[in-house]
């Protein structure tokens, strides 16, 4: 069943997302533009500068292979440097706690899963990164990867507009540019309202609380190398302990959880991350988180709109990711609000009800309760944000199915900050190449002629992150480590794996997480995965910019086919779903849909 | 190449210093002029001391007091420096054995009580730190605290009436009270 709350929900939701995308949009097509914007000059003087003393200027322009080389030494530096923090974080300042540096393997997956926009959580937050490696390094990274996925967007609607152009603009521009006007202010203004909230952002270290009813439990005891102690029996000795004190992590919450989710990262401050209540107190903080993962994906589609001079455009694309969008987010609305079949045989009161949201709640937040936390889980997965307000791999076989479709889709539901514009625009090339064979014409989109080269990339950009999803899947669950790591049996544990890959190489960062994927093994083959889903993508794609940028616009005759009407909107989502099914029905089949007729057989 | 070194090296050397040193300490510094309880934690104290924090669930275990939602944090429940869900799928049977498990200790606690069981008291919490149940959980529970207490059930549910939050306008936010909230008052009622 949907609840009618859920349904009121998802439509005030597309409501106030469009009032603000709309601004958003026009904002941004002046920031990829390269204008200057009234009221920000001293922001132009900033910019000014930091040219100047970069050794380049805001009027060099770049080939494609210029700036994509820019890109990924940017990009490079980023991993090195996330890298060098946490194995030192040790000896560094801000480190209340005196965590350990982390593991040689962890820190490369996190400097990689950062550097890639992923924000893949192999790591517990709290227990882990030091408050230096949070704010430098992690923070800086949200930025700078939500800065290059836009400048690439940017870059490739600039080449649609372009009239032979052998540019396609410069990339240190775009990046300090899309740092400085777009996501620094917004992420300020939004991290003063978190803290309004009850989102902390402080440098104290750890605090403790006195209980008002100790809490006793047991633990296994170790020897003192850390080993599990065993008794004659061989079973791990326990010992009984009682707990007086509560110890509650502290931190600089605020700043980071702001452009985490502002720049679809989803690398959260703690293990639990948006499920955290310092992280997101209250519905009304989740209600504009959820606002702000769409806010720059959803804005970009109307400044592509401005961009190449026909704002319909932007609507189709806008339309086209709406109708996936609602589509798949009405199914998990459905899958969680309904009544496990193991419970209700435990006579346990599932049913939604004016005192009580029912459904699914293992693994949820009272406070957000089914309708809250569904529609999260589509939207952090349909962008590629990854931050997670309840535990996806406790979702009801088609409730987590949602999530595990909208990132094999390609991550072009909304998408990522960029990588969702540049993502969709290649499959609407692919659409139209599509089209164009059905009606024996050459393809164009948006006054550009596709022709063999940009189909050669476009086929390269499509194919790469199902390619990296289904090898690294099928290497996994093939070998000792990789079956290692499945917390839940059966069906759901391959389910925990394709998860896993999915989301690196779609450079996601939500999790089924049980999985322990905190392994030499896990760490080093999900970083190949979200660094070659990330830049092996974004290469192709800046060739096809630069080869477009150098053609001719043309103009719209009568046997041009028009690409803003629902008759394209239609091609446009036929071909996403198309290539989406085609790659992976099959490994659908063996996870979440055994697991759904397993769990109602009866 | 120093075409390219040279930009790349300057650019993330002084953004990394206006995004990852002067943003947080500037949003830290206004923080805690402006909002000063929220940034340290929304810590609650009681007669000086610090008791929790009205945003981290504590685990209640005693039957005078309230239950909050079930923690699968380790090693003890509701571990506020490592948060966590159970991630147990709905088909791993080890779900279906700690549910029993935990609906059992309910009713051992209030034998008597034959409602049905509210489906947020018997799951365990996305953080693991939920501050809050549902309404129902905590009307569930009311029958036991009156016996434990002495108080009129009566009391009892006013007392969740009072500091429960409703769902505004038909869909925003969860009916909900908060657990610690409900367990300070009951303590300081004579």
């Amino acid at each position: 069943m949907i609840t009618m709350q859920s349904l009121i929900l998802l439509a005030v939701y597309l409501a106030v997302l469009l009032a603000l995308a709309w601004p958003m949009g026009i904002y941004l097509a002046r920031v990829g533009d390269g204008t200057a914007i009234r009221g920000l000059g001293w922001l132009r003087r900033i910019e000014d500068f930091l040219y100047r003393i970069a050794g380049t200027s805001a009027s060099a322009p770049m080939t494609w292979k210029t700036y994509a080389l820019a890109l990924l030494v940017f990009n490079a530096l980023g991993v090195l440097f996330v890298y060098a923090v946490q194995r030192l974080q040790f000896w560094l300042p801000l480190n209340p706690q005196a965590l350990a540096n982390v593991s040689p393997d962890s820190a490369f997956n996190t400097a990689v899963s950062f550097a890639s926009n992923t924000n893949w959580q192999g790591y517990g937050g709290e227990s882990t990164m030091s408050y230096l490696t949070q704010m430098l390094a992690l923070t800086g990274q949200n930025f700078f990867s939500a800065a290059t996925g836009i400048a690439v967007a940017f870059a490739l609607i600039r080449a649609f507009a372009a009239r032979s152009a052998n540019s396609i603009g410069n990339f240190w521009v775009d990046l300090t540019r899309t740092t400085l006007y777009v996501l620094l202010p917004v992420s300020a203004v939004f991290a003063v309202f978190l803290v309004s909230q009850g989102a902390i952002q402080n440098f104290s270290a750890y605090k403790d609380v006195t209980l008002l009813d100790p809490v006793t439990y047991t633990q296994a005891k170790n020897d003192a190398d850390g080993q599990p102690l065993k008794d004659a029996k061989g079973e791990p000795v326990t010992e009984t302990l009682t707990a007086k004190t509560q110890t509650i992590a502290m931190g600089p919450v605020a700043s980071q959880e702001a452009i985490k989710m502002l720049g679809t990262n989803g690398g959260g401050f703690f293990n639990a991350n948006s499920a955290h209540a310092y992280e997101n107190p209250t519905a009304l903080t989740n209600f504009v988180q959820m606002l702000s993962i769409f806010l720059i994906p959803a804005g970009l589609c109307f400044a592509l709109g401005r961009m190449v001079g026909d704002i319909r455009q932007g609507w189709a694309v806008l339309g086209a990711m709406t109708v996936l969008f609602v589509g798949l987010t009405t199914l998990v609305l459905f899958a969680e609000q309904q009544a496990h079949p193991g419970l209700a045989a435990l006579g346990i009161d599932q049913a939604a009800g004016a005192l009580q949201s029912g459904g699914n709640m293992e693994g949820k937040e009272t406070r957000f309760g089914i309708s809250a936390s569904a529609l999260f889980a589509a939207i952090t997965t349909a962008a590629s944000c990854g931050a997670v307000i309840s535990m996806h791999d406790s979702f009801m076989p088609l409730g987590g199915m949602v999530p595990l479709v909208l990132m094999q889709l390609g991550e072009v539901v909304f998408g990522g900050v960029g990588s969702g514009m540049y993502g969709m625009l290649i499959f609407a090339i692919l659409a139209v190449f599509i089209a164009g064979l059905m009606i024996g014409r050459t393809p164009e989109y948006l006054g550009k002629k596709i022709q063999s080269f940009e189909m050669k990339m476009t086929s390269i950009a499509i194919l790469v992150t199902p390619t990296l999803v289904l090898a690294g899947t099928a290497i996994a669950v093939m070998l000792d480590p990789g079956t290692a790591g499945m917390a839940n049996p059966g069906a759901h544990g391959f389910s925990e794996v394709l998860y896993a890959f999915s989301s690196a190489a779609n450079n996601n960062g939500s999790a089924f997480a049980g999985l322990s994927a905190n392994t030499p093994f896990y760490n080093t083959l999900l970083a190949i995965a979200m660094w070659f889903g990330r830049f092996a993508m974004i290469v192709p794609i800046l060739a096809v910019a630069g080869s477009l940028a150098a053609k001719k616009r043309i103009d719209v005759t009568a046997g041009t086919m028009p690409t803003h009407g629902p008759l394209f909107v239609a091609l446009l989502v036929g071909t996403v779903l198309l290539v989406g099914v085609l790659n992976y029905v099959p490994a659908l089949a063996l996870g979440p849909v055994v697991e759904h007729l397993q769990l109602f057989a009866r | 190449m120093t075409s390219i070194l040279r930009p790349a090296l300057v650019l993330f050397a002084a953004l990394s210093l206006i995004c990852g040193v002067f943003y947080p300490y500037a949003i830290t510094g206004i923080a805690q002029l402006a909002f000063p309880d929220q940034a340290s934690g929304s810590l609650t104290s009681r007669d000086g001391t610090a008791v929790g924090s009205s945003l981290i669930g504590q685990a209640f275990s005693s039957p005078r007091y309230f239950w909050g939602r079930p923690s699968a944090t380790s090693p003890m429940p509701n571990n506020a420096g490592a948060s966590s869900g159970s991630n147990q799928g709905p088909t791993n049977p080890a779900l279906i054995d700690a549910i029993k498990g935990r609906v059992e200790a309910l009713k051992a606690a209030d034998p008597g009580n034959a409602a049905p069981i509210p489906v947020d008291l018997v799951t365990t919490s996305g953080s693991g730190l939920d501050p809050d149940i549902s309404i129902a959980a905590a009307y569930y529970q009311a029958p036991r605290i009156a016996r434990e207490r002495n108080l009129a059930l009566g009391a009892v549910r006013s007392l969740i009436d009072k500091h429960g939050k409703p769902q505004y306008l038909a869909f925003f936010g969860e009916p909900r009270v908060n657990v610690l909230a409900l367990n300070l008052a009951l303590d300081q009622r004579p």
